[in-house]
């Protein structure tokens, strides 16, 4: 039995999302860190200092070892952060603040206020 | 946003403590960080996924409905998805500061009369070679992940470390699809058997946990520890070996067992930041408080893991005596609470004591950890730079963040507090965090703009 069917789920629709580029089934509800469980993925970040994968630890959004880019916006706990249709999700480099963290505006009051 | 009573934490302190002051007469806003009430414990499935028997996943399911269906016909105020990062005092009051999920970019305010913490607990995992690979999980993230997102992090699992939380992520796992290769529990069966009478409170839940370990056929290897999670770049298998009477492992008892999970946990710690912000005092790790859940600060209480891990139904109970507390304060009348619940609180708290002297860490731990091992994962301390730290005369927690940036990193020391400390030799004391949670430093801008220099 899987937990889909142990808790009787009958979620909506699946819809797609993307994780590196590849497109990746997701539940509504989901979590990005669930549905990249449900996807067999368990790392989606390289630490700062060694380059070491990493996933969710605590799962409760304590921890901060889950942190991943989503829609180009670094840092979000993926165990928190809900999916959505059409979400870009990438595996985050180190602080996430390189390529992916700025580039759309979308970076953090942290990067605007260092100066 | 004005209330008379803030309850911050919608867990099974939080929920009773909100139901008993509102069904006072008392103008109740309930707090919480999830986008539904329940706490961890009673975390359930998005509504999203339309989970027609959630209770497949829970114990004490009717206690859940009670307190659901109570909230529903209440005239508490709900508010989900507000991340509490400080609660501070004012001249009338309290001001509860929160951002708004799940982005916490968005600041909000509540102002109240009187707050009530019930702000939880969060899992200890003590350091080992490994630990930090991917499939390496803490038992209460393997259960909150299935809880929540219906999903498992792999198909052969070992769950370790000790602690009552193993036994029902162990059951859970397995119903939920998951080999579970062993339940390892370092301490020994005797030393739980001692404090059977104390644990007589537990008993129907044990009962229960251990029917499921043996429907799904979980080998339980008690007085074992692991001793090293493999893999390269994702778990391939753990190494667990016999402790000896005198906590080290006993040579030449390791064995090694293929898995791709390890749910590992050793215990709770209190969150106890905003008590801490707002200045009440601690016991030990965990806020003080009176017979009435009050703490040394007036106007505020505090009840359930954040005033000593103690389980739901202890948090229960605190809750309600916090809330007839609360309630009687800001009507000048007495409390008031139902006498079931003082005797449950005196109950379940012997039980929990016995728990806690039943449960202890293995005698040697820090010695298992390789000067190799990542100790601090936010920041990337190892074992070896903090005993080279203690080596130069840090002699505490706090020195040996200095020395090495150890506990500095996104999760505030949450996750190696307990084990630098072990490795310094000394207890772990509080982390004295001025805010719960990060803030942008846009918000602390804006929060107080007729302030600061000029």
């Amino acid at each position: 039995m899987n937990p889909l069917e142990l808790a009787g789920a009958r979620p909506g629709p699946s819809f797609t999302v993307t994780f590196d580029g590849r497109p990746v089934e997701a539940l509504p509800g989901q979590t990005v860190a669930a549905v990249l469980w449900a996807a067999g993925v368990t790392s989606w970040r390289s630490t700062r200092g060694e380059g070491r994968p990493r996933g969710v630890f605590c799962g409760i959004g304590v921890c901060f070892d889950c942190l991943v880019t989503v829609n180009g916006r670094p840092n979000q706990r993926a165990c928190l952060v809900p999916v959505r249709p059409g979400d870009v999700i990438g595996t985050q480099d180190g602080t996430g603040h390189g390529e992916t963290g700025t580039q759309d505006g979308t970076g953090h009051e942290e990067a605007r206020h260092a100066d | 946003m004005r209330t008379d009573l803030a309850v911050i934490g919608a867990g099974p302190a939080g929920l009773a403590a909100a139901l008993a002051a509102s069904a006072r007469g008392v103008r109740v806003t309930l707090v919480d960080a999830a986008t539904r009430p329940g706490g961890q414990f009673y975390r359930q499935p998005a509504e999203a996924l339309a989970a027609s028997r959630p209770e497949a996943l829970h114990h004490g399911w009717r206690t859940w409905e009670r307190l659901r269906d109570g909230l529903a016909v209440s005239a508490v105020r709900v508010l989900t998805e507000h991340h509490v990062w400080c609660v501070e005092r004012t001249p009338d009051g309290f001001t509860v500061n929160a951002l708004l999920g799940p982005e916490q970019e968005e600041p909000v305010q509540l102002h109240a009369r009187a707050v009530l913490l019930a702000t939880g607990g969060y899992e200890r995992v003590l350091p080992f070679p490994g630990w930090t690979l991917p499939g390496v999980v803490t038992a209460g993230g393997a259960q909150a992940m299935l809880k929540g997102g219906l999903v498992v992090p792999g198909r052969r699992a070992l769950v370790a470390g000790t602690g009552p939380l193993l036994l029902p992520v162990a059951t859970g796992l397995a119903a939920a699809g998951v080999e579970v290769a062993a339940l390892v529990e370092s301490t020994g069966p005797r030393r739980l058997a001692r404090h059977a009478p104390a644990l007589a409170g537990k008993l129907p839940e044990g009962a229960g946990h251990a029917a499921g370990l043996l429907r799904h056929r979980i080998p339980v290897l008690t007085r074992h520890t692991v001793v090293r999670a493999h893999g390269d770049d994702r778990l391939t298998g753990v190494t667990v070996a016999a402790l000896g009477t005198d906590g080290h492992v006993r040579p030449g008892t390791e064995r090694h067992l293929p898995c791709d999970t390890l749910a590992a946990g050793h215990g709770m710690l209190p969150h106890t930041d905003l008590a801490e912000s707002l200045g009440c005092r601690l016991d030990g790790l965990a806020v003080a408080v009176d017979t009435e859940q009050r703490t040394d600060v007036p106007g505020v209480w505090a009840a359930g893991e954040a005033t000593g891990i103690g389980g739901a139904a202890l948090s229960l109970a605190e809750g309600h005596i916090a809330g007839c507390s609360a309630a009687a304060h800001l009507h000048g009348t007495a409390p008031g609470p139902a006498p079931a619940a003082l005797k449950a609180r005196t109950a379940l708290q012997r039980s929990a004591a016995a728990l806690d002297s039943a449960y202890v860490l293995p005698a040697h731990w820090p010695e298992q950890i390789t000067d190799d091992t990542v100790v601090c994962r936010c920041e990337e301390v190892t074992a070896g730079a903090v005993r080279e730290a203690l080596d130069l005369g840090a002699g505490d927690e706090r020195t040996v963040k200095l020395f090495t940036r150890a506990g500095m990193g996104w999760c505030q020391g949450r996750m190696c507090g307990t084990a630098i400390a072990g490795l310094a030799g000394c207890a772990p004391t509080p982390a004295k965090r001025p805010f719960a949670r990060p803030v942008p430093l846009g918000v602390l801008a804006r929060h107080h703009p007729k302030e600061g220099p000029s």
